[in-house]
């Protein structure tokens, strides 16, 4: 059951995304911003956790599970070192994903190069 | 002909996107991304790791496929169709970061490869983490009194 | 601005070059060289494009039979910054070199002054010549190539081409009768992604004015050519020129030709490459036949840079024609 609300939902929220796409003017890195700046929002005035535990992987790989990320480092931080966590919180908290990305993109540009489109 | 005018015009003339089927293939795609990240976890999850470690390592796995995608040119024709149900999941940002890594290769891997890499992932972490900032000083506000 | 030339100086050669997606299209065997590398054997995308306007030329030549040195001028750009992909074309040949922008209207434009040269006498000849490369504009205007995104249905797709004319005071084929300097025309479009709605009010204007200088109509032509305004921006430009009683009967956009539906281009081709090989593959070998006589090549350019459109700036359009006709039509 938790594979079927993750479709669901993570579906559901990228379906919100075109909807932005297809019938606003939103460019797909205002969208982004938009969404993880959402996240961050919903997850402080508690409406992305309790979605987090209903729909597992649907509430958490959308960008806007990224912003609740950031949101919950910040809330832990600040709860272990006081007024620091406010600066150490979100990224720490990312660090992760970040990382990640950032090192198979560097990978990646060792071992490929740009293609064609047809 | 003024520009008020003209653009009516365009709008006429302009075809609009197909927003039912780009939607259907943004839910599926969007959806199967989700559930292969549940999958992850839960195969972590199995193999001993804590909730939110396994909930760390399905992302990194994710963004560890987006970027072998992205590289053998498969992500931007799933995109293509899919749309914001390739833009929205993790697997996004990694293509965000991937691709101009891969694209400025060539101006270098300083000033190219380096320098380029957050070019449209970056205001996702800019604005994320200022978000994140502001709510911080909220939330220490609210802890203190 | 209307220029009647005095002496009708000829289009004696014509080359083009092209690459894999266009090969794939209709006009595949049309094309003087189809490369099914998009990399020209090169290592980057703006190397690449120096290659295939470097065979546009070599071509130019060998099917001329004339060598470097008989090039007494060459003009042309393409959409690079600082249009360095023609400026380091045109490094190796050693030719006199103007180097143009006027966006995809850069054919029509190296067309209308490389007459000019010759039609005066200060030339002897001169090479008119404008390329586009997908991967150069995509990487320079829009993203990486390998950043996943939709295309709206407004969109068009940037050609891979590249086409040159070799101008001379006499020839046998192709003549340039007359031609029109557009002006810059800006009806207040700011999406980048539908550059046809942006370049058809300029198109528009620059045909009504040289079908008013010149006393004709548009009847009066077998073709009247326009370089990339797509399905959006040809459907606006009907639209704009039967607002003003002119009626487009015999249009030929050559956006809307370089490929086919099943190739997934949206609202068509652009770039300079677009109407510089289709005019060169397609339809300056139909004068040699005589199938056409008499046509208006309207090439059409949308002088935005990517800092103007974050800056949130309209697109400025530009469109310049040139009257072409073949040995019937000037010797009646």
């Amino acid at each position: 059951m938790s594979y079927f609300w993750a479709f669901v939902v993570g579906g559901l929220i990228c379906v919100i995304g075109q909807l932005l796409l297809d019938l606003t003017k939103l460019t797909p890195a205002r969208i982004l911003v938009a969404f993880v700046v959402s996240g961050v929002v919903l997850s402080a005035i508690g409406l992305w956790e309790p979605l987090v535990d209903f729909a597992g992987a649907g509430a958490t790989v959308p960008i806007m599970g990224f912003g609740h990320t950031l949101a919950q480092g910040v809330e832990q931080e600040i709860a272990q070192h006081g007024f620091i966590g406010i600066f150490t919180g979100g990224l720490s908290a990312c660090s992760g994903g970040v990382s990640a990305s950032l090192i198979f993109g560097y990978i990646a540009s060792l071992l490929t190069k740009s293609k064609s489109q047809s | 002909m003024d520009n008020k005018n003209y653009d009516e015009l365009v709008k006429k003339f302009s075809p609009n996107s197909k927003i039912l089927s780009n939607c259907l293939w943004a839910f599926f795609v969007g959806g199967s991304i989700c559930t292969l990240g549940q999958l992850l976890t839960n195969i972590y999850m199995k193999n001993n790791f804590t909730i939110s470690d396994a909930k760390l390592l399905s992302s990194v796995t994710l963004v560890g496929i987006s970027a072998v995608l992205t590289a053998l040119g498969w992500y931007r024709k799933i995109a293509k169709r899919a749309g914001a149900g390739t833009l929205v999941p993790i697997t996004g940002f990694a293509n965000a970061v991937v691709s101009p890594a891969i694209e400025f290769k060539s101006e270098g891997y300083i000033t190219g490869v380096a320098s380029k890499m957050f070019i449209i992932a970056g205001p996702v972490i800019v604005y994320g983490t200022v978000a994140s900032v502001v709510y911080g000083v909220i939330y220490w506000l609210l802890g203190r009194f | 601005m209307y220029i009647k030339y005095k002496n009708m100086p000829a289009i004696t050669q014509w080359a083009s070059v092209v690459g894999k997606k266009e090969s794939e299209g209709p006009l595949a065997n049309f094309f003087g060289e189809c490369c099914q590398d998009d990399y020209f054997g090169k290592e980057t995308w703006e190397q690449a494009e120096t290659e295939m306007q470097s065979r546009c030329i070599k071509q130019l030549l060998h099917k001329k039979k004339i060598s470097t040195n008989d090039i007494k001028l060459f003009m042309g750009g393409d959409l690079c910054n600082q249009i360095t992909s023609t400026a380091f074309a045109v490094r190796d040949f050693g030719f006199p070199f103007l180097g143009l922008y006027n966006a995809c209207s850069t054919m029509a434009e190296s067309i209308i002054i490389s007459a000019c040269m010759v039609d005066s006498g200060y030339a002897e000849n001169s090479i008119a010549m404008a390329s586009s490369h997908f991967c150069t504009a995509e990487r320079q205007y829009r993203t990486p190539l390998d950043y996943g995104g939709k295309r709206t249905p407004t969109a068009q797709w940037t050609v891979t081409g590249c086409g040159s004319v070799l101008i001379e005071p006499v020839g046998k084929t192709a003549f340039i009768d007359a031609a029109q300097i557009g002006r810059v025309i800006d009806l207040g479009v700011t999406d980048t992604n539908n550059m046809g709605a942006a370049m058809a009010p300029a198109a528009a204007d620059t045909i009504k004015n040289f079908l008013k200088n010149s006393n004709t109509k548009s009847d009066d032509y077998d073709l009247i050519v326009t370089g990339d305004l797509g399905a959006v921006g040809s459907g606006l430009l009907k639209e704009l020129l039967e607002k003003e009683n002119i009626s487009l009967n015999n249009h030929f956009d050559c956006g809307l030709e370089i490929y086919s539906e099943e190739q997934n281009v949206q609202s068509g081709a652009s770039g300079c490459g677009c109407s510089a090989s289709v005019l060169t593959a397609k339809l300056l070998p139909e004068f040699e036949k005589e199938k056409l006589n008499n046509i208006l090549f309207i090439a059409t350019g949308a002088l935005l840079s990517p800092s103007t459109s974050m800056q949130g700036e309209s697109i400025p359009c530009i469109a310049h024609l040139v009257n072409i006709k073949s040995k019937k039509e000037v010797t009646k």
